[in-house]
Parts: structure tokens; sequence; C-alpha cells
């Protein structure tokens, strides 16, 4: 599968997620600037972790005007698969491609550390490697991973399953003091309605070999290619 | 040729949590301060605007603050231009 991993100005995950996808799980992958304007030959979009445009404004706010967002918001609106990491979750969500907002901790501290997640829904194309009752252990590195909607909003995607993670503890129970960031309902990561787009604030590009002290991550990344194995088998 | 002054106030919607507000209060109140309501911090933008068609600058401002200035998500805004 070919992969695009964006960058932008002061993202600086993008060498993890490129790795993982191309030296761990062996698929070919490359860079894409922000600047430029085309997908073309794309399967999956990788919206790397960092801190693009300096943060300036809001998390996300000037990155999704890049002239790349056009041709990704093209991609995904038919059926690309795109997976926004912790700033690019936060660009997803600035962007309009998924709802709500991430705001500042409600400890106002930066918090870099190792969490737990619970997955709900093994059949999207990010989590349908997961084992069921699997409770993930990844790390996460962010000052604005706070998870905002209205309860309109928060009570649709619990309806449609859009909910993909969520903070934990090792048990899978999801209490207030597994919860890094005042995330509401300890939100980690979701979908979009159509299924094909997702973000979460946790980084699974950090933990994707054993060296590294933990290999979950690899769970998405994998779920991920198999997702795009199947659409081509599919469509061929 | 008169120039202008777009002042955009963004401030974060109530029903968002807003922690940076309840720490100033706190520290408010702890410094003595008392009988003080609620604290919310926002943000304040001044953009100089050329010339003087004001009408057409507050259309321009207005979806600017709609589109990248605020996220409708979470904030608000307001702004005048003078």
């Amino acid at each position: 599968m070919n992969f695009a991993v964006l960058q932008f100005p002061a993202s600086n995950c993008d060498q993890d997620a490129l790795h993982v996808v191309k030296d761990v799980l062996g698929q070919s992958a490359r860079f894409v600037w922000h600047k430029e304007n085309s997908l073309a030959g794309i399967d999956a979009v990788i919206i790397p972790g960092g801190f693009s445009y300096g943060d300036y404004l809001r998390t996300g706010a000037i990155a999704r005007f890049s002239p790349i967002m056009e041709a990704v918001q093209a991609f995904a609106a038919h059926g690309g698969a795109v997976l926004g990491i912790c700033n690019g979750f936060q660009i997803l969500c600035e962007a309009g491609l998924l709802p709500g907002a991430l705001i500042r901790n409600r400890s106002l501290q930066f918090r870099c550390e190792s969490v737990f997640l619970k997955t709900t829904g093994q059949d999207s194309p990010f989590t349908n490697k997961i084992p069921n009752g699997k409770i993930m252990r990844l790390p996460i590195a962010h000052g604005e991973g706070c998870y905002f909607a209205d309860e309109t909003t928060l009570e649709k995607l619990k309806v449609n399953g859009q909910i993909l993670w969520q903070y934990a503890d090792a048990q899978g129970e999801l209490t207030p003091s597994s919860n890094p960031n005042g995330s509401l309902w300890n939100i980690a990561g979701i979908r979009n309605e159509a299924g094909n787009v997702a973000g979460l604030m946790p980084h699974p590009e950090r933990a994707s070999e054993a060296i590294l002290g933990g290999a979950d991550g690899r769970l998405i990344f994998e779920s991920l290619i198999f997702w795009l194995e199947n659409k081509m088998a599919r469509a061929a | 040729m008169i120039d202008m002054k777009a002042r955009i106030i963004v401030t974060p919607k109530k029903a968002v949590l807003d922690p940076q507000g309840k720490t100033v209060q706190n520290a408010l109140e702890h410094m003595g301060y008392q009988g003080v309501g609620a604290v919310h911090v926002g943000k304040y933008l001044e953009i100089d605007l050329p010339g003087a068609d004001k009408e057409a600058w507050r259309k321009q401002i207005d979806d600017a603050c709609h589109k990248i200035l605020s996220n409708p998500v979470i904030e608000d805004y307001r702004f005048e231009i003078e």
C-alpha cells in the first residue's frame, strides 16, 4: 500500500510514522510536504504529530488551510483512509473532517506518559486487528488533548459507534483517574460517520516495536493495511 | 483614506471547560479579591485595515472570524471596527 505522511512546518512525529509503515510493516510510504496539492497514487494518509505552525492561534488552526489539506478533503470525501495522530487529530478537527475540538488539558499541564486505551468496535479500518477486549498501552505527549464536543455531537458519536478509543485503567474501566487530560467521556480517539477518517491523541507510531517498550500501536497500522488490502481486493 | 483597526475578542463558549479561567479565579480569590465571579480567558486580536470602507471590512472580518480566527465549536467572537 502507498502511504503519505504529511509534513507541516514543525511536524515532529513524521519520521516515526514513516518508519513504522515503511520499515516495520513493509509498506511503500513517502513524505508529502504541506505545500503540495496532490495525493495521486496514495492509498492512505497519515497526519503526524507535532506543533504545526507553532500551535499559533489554536492547535491545527493554520495547518488546516495548507494547500495539501484541500487534497486531503477531496481524498476523504472519496472514501480514502486518513489517520490523524495527536496534532494530526487536532488538524482533522479544525478542518471539520472530524467533529468536536481538542482544548487545553484540564490540568493545564503538558502530559507525557503511557496510558491504557479501551477500543470500541472492531469493524473500523483502524481497529479490525485489535482483539476484542484488548487494552492497549500507548504513550501520550500533549498539552491540548482534552476532547470537547456538545452533548448532541457526543450522543451522535456514541449511537454511530464513532468513539474508537477511550482512556481506561489497566482493566478497561473508564475511570476519572485514567483520563489524562479531562476529555469528555474519556475520549482518546474517534472516527467520522463514514468511518474512513480517524484521529487519536495517543501515539501508536511510538509503540510499534518491542524495543520501544511496547508494540500495541502496530495493531492500528495493521488494521489499516488489512482494510486497504481488502478494499483493493474488492475493487479488483 | 482613513486607516481603521478591527478589534476582535475571542472567548471560550460557556459550555466549554475553561481551566485557565478557573485557575485565574482561584488565584484572585487567594490574593484577597474576594467575591470575584467566574473568569474566562480568551484572546484579543488587532488587525490594521487600510481604506475607509467599514461595511466591506465588516463582512470580511466576520468571515475570517468564523473560518479561522475562532473555532465555532468551542469559541464565541465579537469585534468592532473603527
